[in-house]
This record gives structure tokens, sequence and C-alpha cells, in this order.
């Protein structure tokens, strides 16, 4: 939720972790070319007031937490020296592993979005199709919406005695739970939001990746008799991962700082919510509701840890995938 | 799919039938996507139609699809109730500011990056990168302190303060420089510019596409983030509308769901809109903003 990235964020709130984009067109060398001269005081002056701001709002935090991530806070201020005691606490916690699995659920379920916007950025691609622009604005548009705005709506079509979503599913014979209020039908409901707000983004970076297909390639397999299916698993895909493999990265990484969500749809006073927290929520709990922030700060590094993980684990297999193919 | 074949008509035909024969497959097509883009809009509109209903509308339980009457004073209500303006006027600030502040931050440190030399260059550069790769939330109570210690609790500076500086809009901008042509800066250069007329009258115009991508993100980010503003502010009349959105419905008492649909179409309205009219430039740019 800093700086880092902007666009929710997404939403997600979109977090930390996006990777620093490029156009990749044009001349390069021109930066080392302009490399080779000093420029005296000058760069200074253009890098000084940013790197002032990263040191005192992002470099020093980061120290200061990993060392009250071994500290207990007294209710007055003042911090102590416990050691390792908040990791061993949190390893024992149940909370834990309720949030890592509200978390991961979630994850995948808004992951399933991925291989859906594949399908429609294809379909959006095609050539001469026609109102390509509003099906774009209208898919687009949960991204750029307030997350605790729509959280608003969203409750609505939940809720469980006058939801829309429940009478659509009684018409269907489907008698629907309570959506926000029910532990586990809770965190799914969160993440159909997730998925709805996140669709537009993954397919309209996807249907970028598609115009860079060359069209010459599809007229190739065609000649050779391959069928549309054939084409797409062979050319489209393959071609793509890269644009596939970047969109998952983002969606995890978002999807693990799950917060804004799960805070505007549930409510503070939600009785499923002590079940239903992401981790990042956990964190929220303990250090801004129940004031351990010693304890906080030991569930902050963990997350940090988790999705370096998660990362490096898809980086790893994005190799493996896109050089076997 | 019956049509009469005029001459361009044909023409294009034949060129999609050569572009891989997918004509004919649209109206599968436009179904499938009419169908996913209806979806997607639904919540909009629902939420429309219950921000112009009444509350027994809202709560029947076989859905109220028209509401008898169109009830605009729920919008009216909205202002009466709650501080609507001034937590409108402090989205406005925090995110005219911090857009601001992340353009002129960003650039700068960026076009240094990419085009100038100096000393402990790298280990900047490293430095602000790190900061890329640790999830927010890791920084939250440490900047709390930091924002509690000047005083800055309950203000707009407090609310900006860490959101002035970002390390993806700096990478943003460094490549965006890296990739520019090396010919009009050394003419300027041999003209006797210096660096920062250079940097103003010859480098910003040219990265206008990268600059605009900024600050959609900057923009975006900005209006609808929520826990930061939760955290530093605790007066009603003082938050953003996302976090004044958020205490809303904490309040357990608040059942009038109209006006809070209202209040929710109003708080995302300015947003939305300016997408509307930018939509081509804000879709462009965040599409190719996951290309290498």
């Amino acid at each position: 939720m800093t700086t880092v990235v902007g666009a929710r964020p997404r939403r997600a709130d979109r977090g930390s972790g996006r990777v620093a984009p490029g156009s990749g067109r044009g001349v390069r060398a021109g930066g080392e070319a302009a490399a080779r001269r000093r420029d005296g005081a000058w760069p200074w002056l253009f890098v000084g007031p940013l790197m002032l701001g990263i040191a005192v709002f992002y470099l020093w935090p980061i120290i200061q937490t990993l060392y009250y991530s071994f500290t207990e806070w007294g209710v007055f201020g003042g911090t102590t020296w416990i050691g390792g005691a908040n990791y061993t606490r949190m390893i024992t916690d149940p909370d834990l592993l309720s949030s890592l699995g509200n978390t991961v659920l979630y994850t995948a379920i808004v992951l399933l979005g991925v291989p859906i916007a594949v399908g429609l950025a294809s379909l959006l691609n095609l050539p001469g199709l026609r109102f390509a622009a509003v099906y774009r604005v209208l898919y687009f548009l949960p991204y750029v919406a307030m997350p605790t705005a729509v959280a608003m709506v969203w409750r609505m079509i939940f809720n469980g005695d006058h939801g829309i979503l429940n009478w659509v599913l009684g018409l269907v014979g489907i008698d629907g739970p309570y959506w926000i209020s029910t532990p586990g039908w809770a965190i799914t409901a969160v993440a159909i939001v997730g998925l709805w707000s996140s669709l537009g983004f993954s397919m309209i970076v996807l249907a970028a990746g598609l115009k860079a297909i060359p069209d010459e390639l599809y007229e190739a397999a065609q000649l050779d008799g391959a069928s549309r299916w054939r084409q797409f698993r062979s050319i489209t895909v393959p071609l793509l991962a890269p644009s596939i493999v970047f969109v998952s990265i983002v969606t995890v990484i978002g999807s693990f700082q799950l917060f804004d969500l799960l805070y505007a749809i549930m409510g503070a006073s939600n009785p499923a919510l002590p079940k239903s927290m992401s981790l990042v929520y956990w964190f929220y709990q303990a250090g801004f509701v129940d004031n351990e922030k010693g304890y906080a700060a030991a569930i902050a590094m963990l997350i940090f840890v988790l999705i370096g993980v998660v990362t490096l684990i898809q980086v790893r297999l994005q190799r493996k995938w896109v050089s076997n193919d | 799919m019956t049509e009469v074949l005029t001459g361009p008509r044909v023409a294009r035909l034949a060129l999609r039938r050569r572009r891989g024969g997918r004509q004919g497959s649209h109206v599968v097509a436009h179904v499938i996507l009419a169908t996913g883009a209806v979806l997607m809009a639904f919540p909009f509109v629902w939420q429309l139609i219950m921000s112009l209903s009444t509350n027994a509308e809202v709560q029947s339980v076989v859905p109220t699809f028209w509401p008898s009457e169109l009830r605009w004073q729920n919008y009216a209500t909205v202002f009466e109730r709650l501080p609507f303006f001034s937590q409108l006027g402090t989205s406005v600030w925090i995110t005219v500011i911090r857009t601001l502040a992340q353009i002129i931050l960003c650039t700068a440190a960026g076009y240094a990056f990419a085009r100038m030399r100096f000393r402990g260059r790298f280990l900047l550069m490293g430095l602000a990168l790190s900061i890329l790769m640790v999830p927010s939330q890791a920084y939250l109570i440490s900047q709390y302190q930091i924002v509690q210690g000047l005083g800055w609790l309950n203000t707009v500076a407090g609310i900006v303060a860490p959101g002035l500086f970002s390390a993806f809009g700096t990478f943003l901008m460094r490549t965006a420089f890296l990739n520019m042509p090396n010919e009009l800066e050394e003419a300027a250069r041999l003209d006797g510019a210096s660096p920062i007329r250079i940097f103003w009258t010859v480098m910003l115009p040219l990265a206008r596409p990268s600059i605009n991508v900024l600050a959609i993100t900057a923009a975006l980010w900005s209006w609808n983030e929520l826990l930061w503003p939760l955290l530093v502010s605790t007066y009603q009349d003082q938050m953003p509308l996302s976090a004044g959105l958020a205490t809303l419905v904490s309040d357990k008492n608040n059942t009038d769901y109209p006006v809070i649909m209202a209040a929710s179409m109003l708080a995302m309205a300015p947003i939305l809109l300016l997408f509307i009219v930018l939509q081509r430039r804000v879709i462009d740019g965040l599409a190719h903003s996951g290309l290498k």
C-alpha cells in the first residue's frame, strides 16, 4: 500500500512488489555514453530529495521493523528485547495457519482469473472485432474503482437474507449461504470480488502481449493445417508465456497483501472475522487493534519472507516452463 | 451471420480470412465478451439503482430492480450526514500532492540514474530497488512512529508523507530515460545548457508517455488507498474518502443502505469520470507497464 505501486491498486491494493517496467523500444546505449562523463554535484541535486525520503520512510523503517520483531512493547511505550519469543509464539499461534490458509485460498481463486483473462484477451484481439474499445473499458472499470466503495455494493449482493446473489441461486434451487458471515464462505466471497477487480488489468496486459505475436506464425500454421485450438496451444500460449507469468506474479504479490477488500467487505464487527483474516489483516489486528507492535513486526517479517519465497518459486517455474516449450 | 457483402467489406473479410481464418467466430466472441461485460458492469449499475431506492426496497427479499420512485434525495442526505466535502477535499489534496511529488522526484532521480555518472550510483540504485521487494506492511509500524514523532497524525502531511517517494516510479522513469537517443542531449550540452535546463527542456518532453503512466498509477493508488490513511487519521472530517467510507460501515448502527450506496457512488465518481475521459491513455499506458 505504500508508494511503490500505484493502482491498487487493486487493486489491489497493488502491492509493493511490482516489477519495474519499461517500454523496451528505442535506442539503448544513450545512458552508457553519458555515463562516461562526470557530472559534478548535479546528480546529487537530482537524486538527493528522493533518496532522502526513501531513507527516512523506507530504509530506516525496514531495519527498525526487523529490530522490533525481537522486542515487546510496553503499554506506555518503550520496548524490551525478548529475543525470538515473538517468532516462537507465532509458530504456535492458531491464527498463523488460518490466516495463511485464507490467504492461499484467496490467491488461488483470484489466480483463476488469469486463464479467464487469456481467453477473453484472445477474443478481444480477434481481427476486426467491433466494440473492442467498449469491452476494454467495461472490463477495466472495476480495476480503477475504489475498493472500499465497490465493497459496499458487494456486501449487499452477498447479503444472506436479501442479497441478489442468493435470490438468483434460489431461482435454480440452490439455498445460498450467509456469504460474509460464515467463515470459509467469507473469504470465498472476498476472492470473487478480488477476481472481478483484477481481471481487467490481466486482460489488457495479456491483450498487449498478444498483439506482439506476429501474424505470419498463424498464417504458416494454418497452411500446415493446424486447427485453431492447436494454434492457440502451440503459438499463442508459449509466446504469451512472459506476459502470463508477469500477470501471475503481480496477481500473487497483490493477493498476498489482501487487506482493503477484506476490511471493507466484512466490516470490523463481523463475527466471522477472526476466522477469515488474511496475513495482512492478522498483522493489522496484532499491531493496531491489539497494540502488540513487536508481535506485528514479526508477522510483517513473515509476510516479507513468504512473498519472497513465492516470487522466487514463480520465477523458477517460469524458466522451466518457458524453456521446455 | 448473413450479411450483404459490399466492396470494402469483402476486402476486410478476405483480410481476416488471410490472417488466420477467424471470421464467423465473432458472434460467439460477442456473446462471451458481452456476457462477461454485463457481469463486470453489473455491480456498478446495481449500486446506482440501490442508491436511488428506499431502505425497504434495498432489503426486500425479492430484489427491486427498479425503485418505485428515483430518490435523488439520498445523495442530498450524504452531504447532510457525512463530512463529505471535507473528506473529498482531503482525497483531492493527497492525490494531487502525491502525484505531483512522484512526478517531480521520480523523473529527476530516474534521469540521474539513467544518464549521469556519480559515485555511489549503483549503491543508491540497489537501495531503491531493494525497497520494491519488501511488502508495504513491513514499513507501517515504523512509518507510523515517524509520522507520530513529527506530530503529523491527523494531518494531510502525515497521510501523504511516505507516498511522496516511489521506487517503482523511479525505475519506470529510469527505463524511459535509458531508452532515449543521445544526440539531442549532446547538442544542448554543446550549446552550453546546464544539466537542469537539458533535463527540463529537452528530456522531460520526450518522457511524456512514461510520465503519463506514472501519473495514472500514482493518482489511482493515492485516491483508492485505505490502510495507511486509516492508521494515521482518527477524525472523520480529516480522513480521505476511502477511510471515511470504511468507518461508515464498521459503524454497526448505520443501516441506511441507500445512503451508503450513494456515498460510495460519490466517492468513486471523480476517478471513474477521469478514467472514462482518459480511458485510451490509461489502458494503453498500463497495458505496456507489463512488457519488458
